[in-house]
């Protein structure tokens, strides 16, 4: 469908316009155009960046690879001057490069094309491509001029849109097209793309590869960051992996496989800081307490199936844009599914706001603590209460204080929440404090299914492993958990089966032989079963 | 013993949430009663009291809308609409119970109409409340092409003149309605919802609270709390005045934030605003009683609610 209506809306495009006016194509292996040595970045005590190493060659694309949260968009911003580094230099052309802010990184000849959007919607596309560059006289901007340059360059890079279009009428695909075009719009010694294709479908992706291999053509070099391995192996001449903020290592990309690079980007030991299963997992001969049919959401996800049995652990994972949250969110009735359906306990049901999931014991630990889950300015006793009050009521509506503040210590005490009373302001509390307070006030309304949706971000070491045995209970009394997490080791650790996720589809039902780093990353990346 | 200790823990709650408004309020007092020895005698105290019932009983409705992280911008008007329409129904022989009904009825319907715009049409509540405010200051002189109305029923009268056990009738209007919105915000189900509505739409909407209806009907009681105020202000006078209530709003505002609301939402109590009402009151009347101008009485109201609400937000901040 996805595939379809996409295609339809895009016009088949040439490219034979660019000319090709390059200086000497140096590919050679030896002249370094960019290089970083020892470089360390730190944000108070978190070392984002540690002993960085990188050296990028003219005309060559070079792959920065890493998991989410390995420093690749770090290392990015201090090339583009945003952040700088704590230690270590950078060499541009021979020359020291410490820019302090992308307006310097733009005037040494670096041009960085963000993932997320920095275009203005109310603005035309000409406007856009050339903000604070427009040809002007006098003060006054010539509008000609303007979209003659823009008209220029978007027809130079093969780009389906018209140059006087609004920005905001355009689709995020070809607004990823725009931002690309802005970006090559100043002559660029290096560019930097940070998950360039996110948003793009196949045909908007090979506008973009061909706009990639003329600029190679050019000696332009490029540095390159994606998840995606195929087009990473199609694209890419030098590879470098990233882990845990640490250089890894640089490979030429006729040496290296896939299932290399993945093991090199994953890495790490298993720790042993996931408590083991006391109780075996449900058998799958068991009858589903959820069972989730071809769950489809227009540009969200597409043809969802999985089921959970009572007590069984349910992983999911997938990449930043796999669509887990969304899947969550539409489950819980945030969100209505375009196709598909959900049966709780074998009878089918139609969820449409949190509301009815609740009543159907149903509970949402959301991913933002302090933006869905608590009220921050409020007491813990009433967090906690919070979703079940109608328990603490009397018929006609008065809260029943007493009986409120019982269960409130109950769940303090059996969650071993740290707080110097009930009274206490839920955001005066650390992290892992606030999220307990966010597990209890589920617990209260007894659910049948537990959606945890990264229950353990920004937790400290010691209450994540408290949380980990708070599922584990949980799961032994019986409560289907759905455990959504971009930490491969916390799922791969927990769960009984991984559901893998990329690009709104589900690649893999992983069951435990098949739980290894490697392989779901491999699933998460695009490849399927 | 324990009653005591009971009262006095009570006394040391209500001095450590409203410890810097009620040394305002009290602050207030003595200067008047200093620059005036009429100021303090129990006769002016319930004159003070009438004069304030009806921004008090509309910042009731304000604190609602206030806590939700909203604003009510029309109550003014709904207090002139209130009056219009208990003046045309005794222009039509009705009498007062079917009256009164009718009345009130009309405030609900006009914040029921500021309460879907604002929850269903997802429109700003001070964008929607600044055109029905114009809409229905308009409405109220439908019926009489913008000249007054009289208001003869003596029953009706009788509330802004009568009194029983000789405390007069507006002040037990305005107790009973404090003891109502007191006990429904603070001691229901419904008063904490709209807290944690008010504090995180987003985790209310997560936790299953009907956040669109909790909107609407808390309109619907700020429509109904003008229209009661249009009604104690319409028998005190008389009559229906197509500019009755006029810019009342912003008193009721006051009010509200003087007694520790926070425009931000999801903090605030009826106990706080009928302080903040007071300190109202009693500003409007020592200055009458010391015969300062008009204008000058504007200036030093603004400055005293600056201070005040400097002085509270200080305190909080220290404690914090």
């Amino acid at each position: 469908m996805r595939g379809i209506w996409k295609a339809e809306r895009l016009p088949q495009v040439t490219l034979a316009t660019l000319s090709m006016k390059g200086d000497a194509m140096e590919t050679s292996g030896d002249s370094v155009i960019l290089e970083i040595k020892d470089m360390s970045k730190e944000f108070g005590a978190v070392k984002a960046l540690k002993n960085m190493q990188l050296k990028v060659r003219p005309g060559r694309v070079h792959t920065i690879l890493g998991e989410n949260g390995a420093g690749k968009s770090t290392l990015m911003k201090i090339l583009a001057g945003v952040y700088q580094p704590t230690t270590g230099s950078i060499t541009l052309d021979g020359h020291p490069y410490a820019p302090t802010n992308p307006q310097d990184a733009a005037k040494a000849g670096l041009t960085i094309v963000f993932q997320e959007l920095s275009l203005c919607n109310n603005m035309t596309v000409a406007e856009n491509i050339l903000a604070t560059r427009e040809p002007s006289r006098g003060g006054f901007i010539n509008d000609k001029a303007l979209v003659r340059k823009a008209a220029e360059l978007v027809k130079e890079l093969g780009l389906p849109v018209s140059v006087t279009d609004q920005v905001g009428d355009l689709s995020i695909a070809q607004r990823q097209l725009v931002e690309i075009a802005k970006g090559l719009s100043i002559d660029a010694k290096i560019v930097i793309l940070d998950e360039p294709t996110s948003s793009l479908s196949d045909s908007e992706a090979e506008i973009l590869f061909e706009i990639i291999d003329r600029l190679k053509a050019k000696g332009v070099a490029i540095l390159y960051i994606s998840h995606r391995m195929e087009e990473i192996m199609r694209l890419s001449d030098d590879i470098t992996v990233v882990r845990d903020g640490s250089y890894i290592t640089t490979r030429d990309k006729t040496e290296v496989t896939i299932s290399e690079l993945i093991a090199l980007m994953v890495g790490r030991d298993m720790n042993e800081i996931y408590p083991p299963r006391d109780v075996p997992a449900p058998a799958l001969s068991e009858k589903p307490v959820l069972a989730v049919n071809g769950l489809s959401r227009d540009e969200e996800f597409d043809n969802v199936s999985f089921d959970v049995r009572p007590g069984e652990i349910l992983g999911f994972f997938g990449l930043i844009g796999s669509g887990r949250s969304e899947v969550m969110n539409t489950l819980f009735g945030m969100a209505q599914a375009s196709a598909g359906t959900v049966a709780i306990d074998g009878a089918q049901v139609k969820i449409t706001s949190p509301v009815e999931a609740i009543e159907r014991r149903i509970g949402f630990v959301t991913e933002n603590r302090k933006e869905e889950g608590l009220v921050l300015s409020h007491s813990v006793e009433s967090n906690i209460s919070m979703v079940a009050l109608n328990g603490f009521s009397s018929v006609l509506g008065f809260l029943k204080r007493k009986r409120e503040r019982e269960a409130a210590n109950a769940e303090v005490a059996r969650l071993a929440i740290k707080t110097a009373s009930l009274d206490t302001i839920a955001g005066s509390l650390s992290g892992g404090n606030q999220q307990k307070i966010v597990l209890a006030k589920w617990l209260l309304t007894k659910p049948k299914i537990l959606i945890l949706d990264e229950p353990t971000r920004g937790v400290d070491v010691g209450a994540k492993f408290e949380i980990y045995k708070i599922i584990r209970q949980l799961a032994a009394e019986g409560t289907a958990i759905l455990l959504v997490s971009s930490e491969l080791p916390e799922v791969i650790g927990m769960s009984d089966r991984v559901v893998v996720m990329s690009e709104g589809k589900v690649t893999a039902i992983a069951d435990p032989d098949q739980m290894t780093p490697e392989k779901i990353m491999h699933f998460a990346t695009g490849f399927t079963s | 013993m324990s009653d005591k200790s009971a009262a006095s823990a009570a006394f040391k709650q209500v001095m450590k949430q409203y410890g810097g408004i009620f040394l305002s309020l009290i602050v207030l007092c003595v200067i008047f009663s200093v620059t005036n020895q009429r100021f303090m005698s129990v006769a002016n105290f319930l004159n003070i009291l009438q004069q304030v019932s009806v921004i008090a009983i509309a910042a009731f409705g304000m604190t609602w809308v206030i806590l939700l992280g909203e604003i009510d911008l029309s109550i003014g008007s709904i207090i002139a609409v209130a009056g219009m329409v208990g003046a045309q129904c005794f222009a039509f022989g009705m009498s007062f119970v079917p009256a009164l009904i009718l009345t009130i009825a009309a405030g609900a319907v006009l914040g029921l109409a500021n309460g879907v715009l604002t929850a269903k049409f997802l429109l700003p509540s001070f964008i929607v409340t600044v055109a029905t405010m114009g809409i229905y200051r308009g409405m109220v002189s439908l019926p009489t092409n913008g000249a007054p109305a009289m208001i003869m029923e003596p029953s009706w009268t009788a509330i802004g003149t009568q009194s029983f056990i000789g405390i007069p009738i507006v002040i037990w209007v305005v107790a009973v309605l404090f003891l109502f919105n007191h006990i429904l915000l603070s001691k229901t189900k419904f008063g904490r919802r709209a807290y944690l509505t008010g504090g995180n739409r987003e985790a209310a909407l997560y936790s299953g609270i009907k956040v669109d209806r909790l909107k609407i009907i808390i309109f619907m009681i700020s429509g109904v709390m003008a229209a009661i105020s249009g009604v104690l202000l319409s028998s005190r006078l008389f009559s229906a005045q197509t500019n009755a209530g006029m810019s009342y709003e912003l008193d009721a505002i006051a009010a509200a934030v003087l007694g520790g609301t926070s425009l931000a939402g999801g903090v605030g109590t009826m106990i706080g605003t009928l302080i903040g009402a007071l300190i109202i009151g009693v500003l409007n009347n020592g200055m009458n009683m010391l015969s300062v101008p008009y204008f000058y009485q504007l200036i030093v109201k603004g400055l005293v609610i600056l201070v005040a609400v400097y002085l509270d937000v200080r305190s909080k901040r220290a404690k914090q």
